[in-house]
């Protein structure tokens, strides 16, 4: 075969792998529109505040040292360790505990993060969505893109607005024993980014997880009985508001995991929040309310951005990336209006 | 009233004139998926008359009104409407053809007055365009007082002069009941739907509101199509009535002979085992 | 005892209808035209007319807009930014290819080219309903983006890429371009705020607004009772699009002067005209204005407290900057979803059955 068909498989396969990523951001946004039928916007936004958060634990940054700075005058930004070092074992230490030390300094900040997302989501419901219960679903997703600027100014404000790298110890670089194998087989290396492999990895066991939780757990099955019908889950004794407090802290970690993810790849930064808008095409394909749909969805905006910059961007002036995922969403919405997976839409009155 | 009149001529209590047929829906079948709601349901409506559809929850009454008013489109069967087939329409090409309704879910227009709401039903009648109206003069502000003055008295025939600039979102639920009566009449229909008219309502609610109806059809010669459950208020205010059980037709005549026919009353009773 | 309805009879349907239906209210209407007018070019200068007056006009029409769309049609559209782009390229466009025409026409021109293309991404709003049809929007918003940063056409060829207005006067009196003194930049935009507010006012006082409206509350129930669906969404689409057109070329002729379109027409001013209309209130042109001259503000005020006052630094200003609009966004859809104008309207009510509140 000739090396440009072998050129578009590959362009494929990286656009399949960022596929991976825009689901995990979607993954996020499914959870939280089925169980209460919002919106959430700030998905992204939570990814980006996920991965400083994380970065500020391991670096041992001071919070809102800025506004300290700015209000007292006085020049703080690190406390002496960062937890990364904290736990890190001194210069003789053995194999093992070097090795322990090294885990526990990530693993920790980890966790505590995803505490922190959990706060979060008990104050998001507490302090916004439980004074908004039965408003239309436009003025939800409005209130969701206010949450996003708070938190942004919020998780800036916190621990600044730098791009910052992200170092939890995920492989980088191409991976040499695909690219070595695959040369054997058809004398053309495929490069596949390690990072992604370990992408795809955690999305599919989160997606595992997650669908396993929800069939069998005593929480998941609160959780579809809410989903299904708020006014009956309520009767049958569900409490409402721990079942969404519980659905924004599960986003809140998915959004960890994009946050550590993406922050891995391409740095902690603003524009992250960006390139999660690209989750709603993702989901307008999908449907909101399937988590397959998600997946399915990130990978075809995936593999499509990719093949269309490849062979249609050089004649068009390029960066297409730019809008196909949203200008293929909706078309195809024209068509399909309730996405690939979606439920049909009766119309009643 | 004696059930053996011809039906070229029904005289009622009050001596109406009956006309001829404005609607008649021949063999109409409307299927949701597998679900079929109506099966090869025929019957007509008479000009001038207080025609109803009754039976059980999930008969398919309202689904036949969403037929007549070209909400959905039945799978098999024609609507003919002022003697001719009527073409597959969009609901608001119905409406302008003179057929207005009210809902059994009440859908006013919550984030509007109910002057507004009112106005709503007048849209089919106004002309003026948008870079006339753009401007507010002549013609435009024309065409609006003209309009008003209409709704105006409608809010005088209803009695709700005192609610004229109050949103709609305050109002008790019996008011709005009205006020979308009103805005139905705003169109000056030829053919008015009424579904479940007085659901939800209080004796004196109710009573109003069969007044209100009569009224209608005695001053303005609206012909009425009409969903009850109250058995009271069809046998009372109906000239015919049509029985609708399981998505088929198991009655129609006046109000008397509807009241003896074995099918009705096996629906309404249950069949009788002993 | 001014403020009072009572013995001020409506004896016709017309004057019933007014726009102001309480006379102190029609005298401080026409006082605030009249300092608008009469007073302000007078005194304005450079500073407040580029970082206040100007922006705050400009906006004000884009808020306008974007409130006939989403306020009174009940379309949510995240493209505003988008359709700005195409009001400043139309214009600046038209001023280059025909010099000798009227910058007037140009404006106006550049407002019905951005109302075609309103209209085309519009046609999806017959399917896509609700925030499906405002993620739909976002398509209109970066592909506009990209379309102008990418075809040069459309920036003349020009080496940087972006695209600078030329002078054009009025009267003899510059209005475009670097010599354009503070007076006139912000007559020019007073007086199409002026004609355009009264137009809205009337499109949404009539059957036309109805329509909007009726589509805005239950569409489904609007086309039974006689609203065709797709005529109604698209000539919301169409007004709101020339409104948020023409605010786009003033921006870039009157306001910026030279534009470099992902930096001056990105997603973020989407956002921003959208919050102003949450802020000032859906569905009211009062709060279009109200929430215009709200975000104008603000940013200005804190700069001046937490940077000018308080020495803080720029960036950490514009983080709580961010946390505030985000805040009060959040706040106002919660105690008051209809902004300031119905705050606004709540204190005119108090105040007219005061000192008796019953």
């Amino acid at each position: 075969m000739p090396d440009t068909v072998f050129f578009a498989l590959e362009v494929m396969l990286n656009g399949l792998m960022a596929g991976v990523m825009y689901a995990l951001v979607a993954l996020g946004f499914v959870l939280i529109y089925k169980a209460s039928g919002i919106f959430n916007y700030a998905q992204g936004v939570m990814a980006l505040f996920a991965a400083l958060t994380l970065v500020g634990l391991l670096d041992g940054q001071v919070p809102f040292s800025h506004l300290i700075n700015a209000i007292f005058g006085t020049d703080v930004h690190h406390f002496p360790s960062g937890l990364r070092d904290l736990f890190a074992a001194g210069e003789g230490a053995s194999g093992f505990t070097a090795m322990l030390g090294r885990i526990l300094g990530i693993l920790i900040p980890v966790l505590l993060t995803a505490a922190v997302m959990v706060v979060l989501a008990w104050a998001v419901q507490k302090l916004v969505f439980r004074h908004l219960v039965g408003q239309a679903p436009i003025i939800l997703f409005m209130a969701t893109i206010g949450l996003a600027y708070f938190l942004e100014g919020f998780g800036d404000l916190m621990w600044g607005s730098d791009i910052k790298a992200l170092d939890v110890g995920l492989p980088k670089g191409i991976n040499e024993t695909l690219e070595r194998v695959t040369n054997e087989a058809f004398g053309y290396g495929f490069f596949i980014d390690n990072l992604d492999i370990v992408a795809a990895i955690v999305a599919a066991i989160l997606v595992v997880t997650l669908t396993l939780y929800s069939q069998y757990s005593r929480q998941g099955r609160a959780l579809r009985a809410v989903a299904d019908d708020h006014q009956a889950a309520l009767s049958v004794g569900i409490s409402l508001n721990y079942i969404w407090v519980l659905v924004w802290s599960i986003a809140g970690i998915v959004a960890l995991v994009a946050g550590i993810m993406w922050g891995s790849k391409s740095g902690v930064q603003f524009s992250l929040s960006l390139i999660a808008l690209k989750a709603l095409p993702v989901l307008m394909l999908g449907g909101f309310t399937s988590i397959p749909g998600a997946i399915v969805g990130g990978l075809i905006i995936g593999m499509g951005e990719k093949l269309f910059e490849f062979f249609i961007g050089p004649l068009v002036g390029g960066a297409t990336e730019n809008w196909f995922a949203y200008v293929l969403a909706l078309v195809f919405l024209v068509f399909r209006p309730q996405g690939l997976f979606g439920e049909r839409i009766i119309e009643r009155v | 009233m004696n059930a053996e009149t011809p039906v070229e001529a029904i005289p009622t209590a009050d001596d109406r004139k009956i006309g001829p047929v404005l609607m008649e829906m021949k063999h109409i079948t409307l299927r949701f998926g597998g679900v079929k709601a109506i099966t090869d349901i025929s019957f007509d409506i008479r000009e001038g008359e207080i025609r109803s559809i009754i039976g059980p929850n999930g008969a398919g009454k309202s689904s036949m009104l969403n037929v007549i008013s070209g909400f959905y489109v039945p799978q098999e069967g024609e609507v003919w409407f002022r003697g001719a087939r009527r073409p597959q329409m969009k609901p608001y090409q119905v409406a302008r053809q003179g057929i207005a309704r009210t809902f059994q879910n009440i859908a006013l227009f919550d984030g509007m007055s109910v002057l507004d709401n009112i106005m709503t039903g007048r849209l089919t009648l106004m002309k003026t365009g948008l870079a006339a109206q753009s401007l507010w003069w002549g013609k435009a502000q024309r065409e609006e007082t003209e309009h008003r003055e209409k709704v105006e008295k409608i809010i005088d025939f209803l009695e709700i002069q005192a609610i004229r600039k109050t949103p709609v979102g305050r109002l008790p639920y019996g008011l709005k009941k009205r006020v979308e009566l009103a805005r139905a009449l705003a169109a000056e229909p030829m053919l008015l739907l009424l579904d479940e008219p007085m659901a939800g309502m209080n004796v004196e609610e109710k009573e109003d509101m069969c007044r209100f109806i009569l009224d209608v059809n005695d001053e303005f010669g609206t012909t009425i199509c009409l969903i009850e459950h109250d058995m009271g208020v069809v046998m009372d205010l109906s000239d015919r009535v049509v029985v609708m059980d399981y998505g088929k037709k198991i009655g129609d005549g006046t109000p008397d002979e509807v009241r003896g026919n074995q099918a009705v009353i096996d629906a309404y009773l249950g069949v009788a085992h002993d | 005892m001014l403020y009072r309805e009572a013995g001020d009879f409506k004896t016709s349907y017309a004057s019933d209808s007014q726009t102001f239906p309480i006379r102190f209210d029609r005298w401080r209407y026409w006082a605030v035209v009249a300092v608008a007018f009469g007073v302000i070019p007078f005194v304005i200068d450079d500073y407040w007319a580029n970082a206040v007056a100007v922006p705050f006009l400009i906006y004000a029409i884009a808020a306008i807009g974007l409130n006939i769309l989403t306020g009174y049609c009940g379309q949510v559209s995240l493209g505003t930014g988008g359709f700005m782009a195409v009001g400043a390229y139309a214009c600046y466009k038209l001023m280059t290819a025909f010099p000798e025409v009227s910058v007037l026409i140009h404006v106006l021109l550049a407002g019905g080219v951005t109302a075609l293309v309103g209209v085309l991404f519009g046609l999806p709003s017959l399917r896509i309903k609700g925030f499906y049809l405002a993620v739909a929007t976002l398509a209109a918003q970066f592909f506009l983006v990209w379309l102008f940063n990418k075809v040069p056409w459309f920036y003349n060829y020009s080496a940087s890429g972006q695209i600078t207005v030329p002078e054009r006067t009025i009267l003899g009196v510059a209005v475009t371009g670097a010599n354009t003194p503070a007076w006139a930049k912000y007559l020019f935009c007073l007086v199409l705020l002026f004609v355009l507010a009264w137009v809205a006012r009337n499109l949404t006082r009539g059957s036309v607004g109805r329509k909007w409206m009726a589509i805005r509350d239950m569409d489904i129930a609007a086309e039974i009772i006689g609203v065709n669906p797709l005529t109604t969404k698209l000539s919301a689409f169409a007004v709101s699009s020339f409104y948020i057109g023409i605010a786009g070329a003033l921006f870039f002729a009157v306001y910026l002067g030279a534009v470099e379109v992902g930096e001056a027409f990105g997603i973020q001013k989407s956002f921003v005209v959208l919050f102003m209309i949450i802020i000032g209130g859906l569905g009211s042109i009062f709060g279009s204005f109200a929430g215009a001259a709200f975000l104008v503000l603000l940013p200005v005020l804190l700069k001046n407290v937490l940077v000018g006052q308080l020495g803080w630094a720029t960036d950490l200003a514009a983080h709580v900057e961010l946390m505030i609009v985000g805040g009060l966004i959040v706040a106002f859809l919660i105690y008051e979803p209809h902004g300031i104008a119905q705050l606004w309207k709540l204190a005119k009510e108090k105040l007219r059955l005061w000192p008796f509140p019953h």
